[in-house]
C-alpha cells in the first residue's frame, strides 16, 4: 500500500469517527456527567463539577448520586411518578406491539401470497405513509377522534352508539395512534419472512391430513417467527420512549417516559434529573432489548 | 401460486383502509369551507389561499428544506465513508467502538439523543439554531445512510476493483471510476432516507435548535397543540401529495432501471 493510499484510508475512517466522537460519544458522556450533578437555578440549570484533570480526585468525590437516589426513592415509594410512567410506557409499547401484530400479520400474509406482479405496488403502498410526516399522521387522528369528529358521527349515524365516544385524550387514542404510526415497521419484516416461506410445505401438511388451521399453527407460524420477532423489536423499542403520540392524542393520565424527560427539560428545567432518567431508561430498557436482539441475530447466523 | 381467498382480500382491504382512511379524511377536510371540523360547509380552496399568506409557516417550510438538504448531504457523505471503513478495512483499531457509535443512534430514543445534544451545545457554549440542528440530523442520518450503503457494498463484485487496480489505477481513481458508479443507487437511496428523516424530525430539532430556528415540524406541532384547523389540513395535504408523488415516481424509476438491467 502506497503512502498516499494509507493516508486516504486513515481519512476515510477518521472523518466519520471524529464526527461521531463529537456528536454522539461526547454528548453521551455529558449526559452521564450531568446526571451526577445537582440542579442549580441558573442558566444552564446545572452545576458542572468538572474542572480539568488535575482535579480528578476532587471531581470524583464530588459526583453526586442524588438524582439516581431520587429516582430510586420514587420508584420504591408506593405513589411513584417515574416508576409509574416507566411501567406505563412498557404497557403501551407491549399493547401497541400486540395490536400491530394482529393487524399486520394478516396484511403481510395476504401481501406475500398475492400475485408477484402486485407485490411491488402493495409494498410501496405500505411504506408510503411512512414517507409522509409523522406529525401529519398523528394529527389526522386528532381530527378523526376529536369531539364531534367523523368517527363519532359515523358511529352515531349508524346507530352503534348513542353519544360521542370522546376518544381523544384517552389511552385508546394513544394506542390507535401508536399502532397506526408503527404498523409499517411490523408489516415489512413479516412480509419478508412470509415471502421466503415455501408454500409446498402447507400442501404437504394438508396431504398428511392437517386442517388449514393446524397447518397454519404448526407450519406457517413457527417459520415466520423470525419476522414476528424482528417486527416486534422494531415496534416495541421506539414505542417505549415515544413522546409525540401520547402528547398529542393522550391526556393527563397517559404520561410516558419520553414525556417525563421532555417535561423535566422544558418545564421543570431539572436537567440533572432528566439526564438520570435518560440513563436509567437506557440501562433498564433499551440496552437489554438491543442485546437480546443481537443475540438472536447471532444465533440465526450460526444456525 | 394459489388465488387470494375472501379472507385474505378482506385482510388487504382492512389493512389498507386503516392505513389510508385517516389521510383521506384529512385531505377531504382541507377542502371544507367551514372552520368547524364537525360541519361540512361545502367545497372550498379558501384554506390553501390562507396558507399562502401564512409567512411563518412558509418560512418554516423553507428552513426545513434547507436543513434537510444540508444534513442529508453530510449524513450521506459521512455514512458512505463509514460504510467503506466497516466493509473494506477489516479489523482496524477501535472498530467495535466505531460500529457501535454508527448503529447506536438507530435505536437511541429520540428524547435521549435530543437531550444529549442539547447538553453538548450548552457545554460548548454554541448558540443553538440552524447549524446545531443540521449537525444533529447529520448524526442520526449517518447511521441510516451507512446501513443502506453497506448493504450495497456487501453484495458487490470486488473483482472489478481488483481489475482496475491491476490495470494501474490508484485507489482513488478506482473508487471514483469503479466503486462510486456501482454503489450510486444506494447512495441516492441513503440520501433520500436521510432527507426524509430530517424533514420529519420534531423531537431532536426542538432540543438541538432551541428558539434559534423554527422548522416546519416545530411550527406544525405548536399549531396542532392549539387544535385542529383547516389551514393546517391544507398544509398537510400539500405535504402528503408531495411525498406521494416523490415516492411513487422514485419506485417507478427504480422498477424501470431494474427492468433495463435485465
Amino acid at each position: 500500500m502506497s503512502g498516499r493510499g494509507a493516508t486516504a484510508r486513515r481519512l476515510v475512517v477518521a472523518l466519520p469517527y471524529l464526527w461521531l466522537m463529537l456528536f454522539f460519544l461526547a454528548p453521551f458522556a455529558i449526559v452521564l456527567r450531568i446526571a451526577l450533578s445537582e440542579v442549580a437555578s441558573a442558566v444552564p440549570p446545572y452545576q458542572p463539577h468538572f474542572e480539568g484533570f488535575s482535579k480528578l480526585g476532587e471531581f470524583l468525590s464530588g459526583l453526586d448520586l442524588g438524582n439516581f437516589k431520587t429516582l430510586l426513592d420514587d420508584v420504591l415509594s408506593g405513589d411513584s411518578l417515574y416508576g409509574a410512567s416507566y411501567l406505563y410506557s412498557l404497557r403501551i409499547a407491549a399493547l401497541t406491539t400486540l395490536f400491530a401484530l394482529l393487524i399486520g400479520y394478516p396484511l403481510a400474509y395476504a401481501m406475500a401470497v398475492a400475485p408477484k406482479r402486485w407485490q411491488g405496488a402493495l409494498l410501496v403502498f405500505v411504506v408510503l405513509p411512512f414517507w409522509t410526516s409523522f406529525l401529519i399522521r398523528v394529527y389526522a387522528w386528532m381530527g378523526i377522534l376529536g369531539p364531534e369528529g367523523p368517527l363519532d358521527k359515523l358511529l352515531m349515524g349508524l346507530g352503534l352508539t348513542d353519544e360521542p365516544l370522546r376518544l381523544l385524550n384517552t389511552e385508546a387514542a394513544v394506542l390507535i395512534g401508536m399502532v397506526y404510526s408503527y404498523l409499517p415497521f411490523m408489516v415489512l419484516p413479516l412480509f419478508a419472512s412470509l415471502q421466503k416461506f415455501d408454500r409446498s410445505l402447507l400442501e404437504a401438511a394438508a396431504d398428511l391430513g392437517a386442517t388449514p388451521l393446524t397447518a397454519f399453527l404448526t407450519v406457517t407460524l413457527p417459520l415466520s417467527l423470525p419476522g414476528i420477532l424482528a417486527g416486534a423489536a422494531l415496534v416495541f423499542i421506539p414505542c417505549v420512549s415515544e413522546f409525540v403520540i401520547p402528547d398529542l392524542l393522550g391526556g393527563p393520565d397517559t404520561l410516558m417516559i419520553g414525556g417525563v424527560i421532555w417535561n423535566e427539560v422544558f418545564s421543570n428545567r431539572d436537567w440533572p434529573l432528566a439526564s438520570a432518567i435518560a440513563i436509567a431508561l437506557l440501562v433498564v430498557l433499551v440496552l437489554p432489548l438491543v442485546l437480546l436482539q443481537r443475540a438472536r441475530v447471532a444465533r440465526e447466523r450460526a444456525a | 401460486m394459489k388465488r387470494l381467498g375472501p379472507g385474505l382480500i378482506l385482510a388487504l382491504v382492512f389493512g389498507f383502509a386503516f392505513l389510508y382512511l385517516p389521510i383521506l379524511v384529512l385531505v377531504a377536510y382541507s377542502f371544507n369551507a367551514s372552520r368547524l371540523v364537525a360541519v361540512w360547509g361545502g367545497f372550498s380552496t379558501h384554506w390553501y389561499g390562507a396558507l399562502m399568506g401564512n409567512e411563518a409557516l412558509l418560512d418554516a417550510a423553507w428552513t426545513s428544506l434547507r436543513l434537510a438538504l444540508v444534513s442529508a448531504t453530510a449524513a450521506t457523505a459521512l455514512g458512505t465513508l463509514a460504510a467503506l471503513a466497516l466493509t473494506r478495512y477489516g479489523a482496524f483499531r477501535g472498530r467495535t467502538l466505531f460500529s457501535g457509535m454508527v448503529l447506536a443512534p438507530l435505536v437511541m430514543p429520540e428524547v435521549i439523543t435530543g437531550l444529549s445534544l442539547l447538553l453538548l451545545f450548552i457545554a460548548l457554549d454554541v448558540e443553538r439554531g440552524f447549524w446545531t440542528i443540521a449537525a444533529a440530523h447529520a448524526t442520526f442520518g449517518l447511521g441510516f445512510a451507512c446501513i443502506v450503503v453497506q448493504s450495497r457494498l456487501m453484495g458487490f463484485d470486488r473483482s472489478l476493483e481488483e481489475a482496475a487496480q491491476d490495470l494501474g489505477a490508484t485507489p482513488f481513481v478506482t473508487f471514483w471510476t469503479v466503486t462510486l458508479p456501482l454503489i450510486w443507487p444506494a447512495i441516492a437511496a441513503a440520501w433520500m432516507l436521510a432527507f426524509a428523516l430530517s424533514l420529519d424530525d420534531l423531537v431532536v430539532a426542538t432540543f438541538a435548535g432551541g428558539s434559534g430556528a423554527a422548522t416546519l415540524p416545530i411550527r406544525l406541532y405548536s399549531a396542532v397543540k392549539r387544535g385542529v384547523t383547516p389551514e393546517i389540513n391544507a398544509a398537510c395535504t400539500i405535504m402528503i401529495v408531495t411525498a406521494a408523488v416523490v415516492v411513487i415516481s422514485a419506485s417507478l424509476l427504480m422498477k424501470r432501471e431494474q427492468l433495463s438491467d435485465r
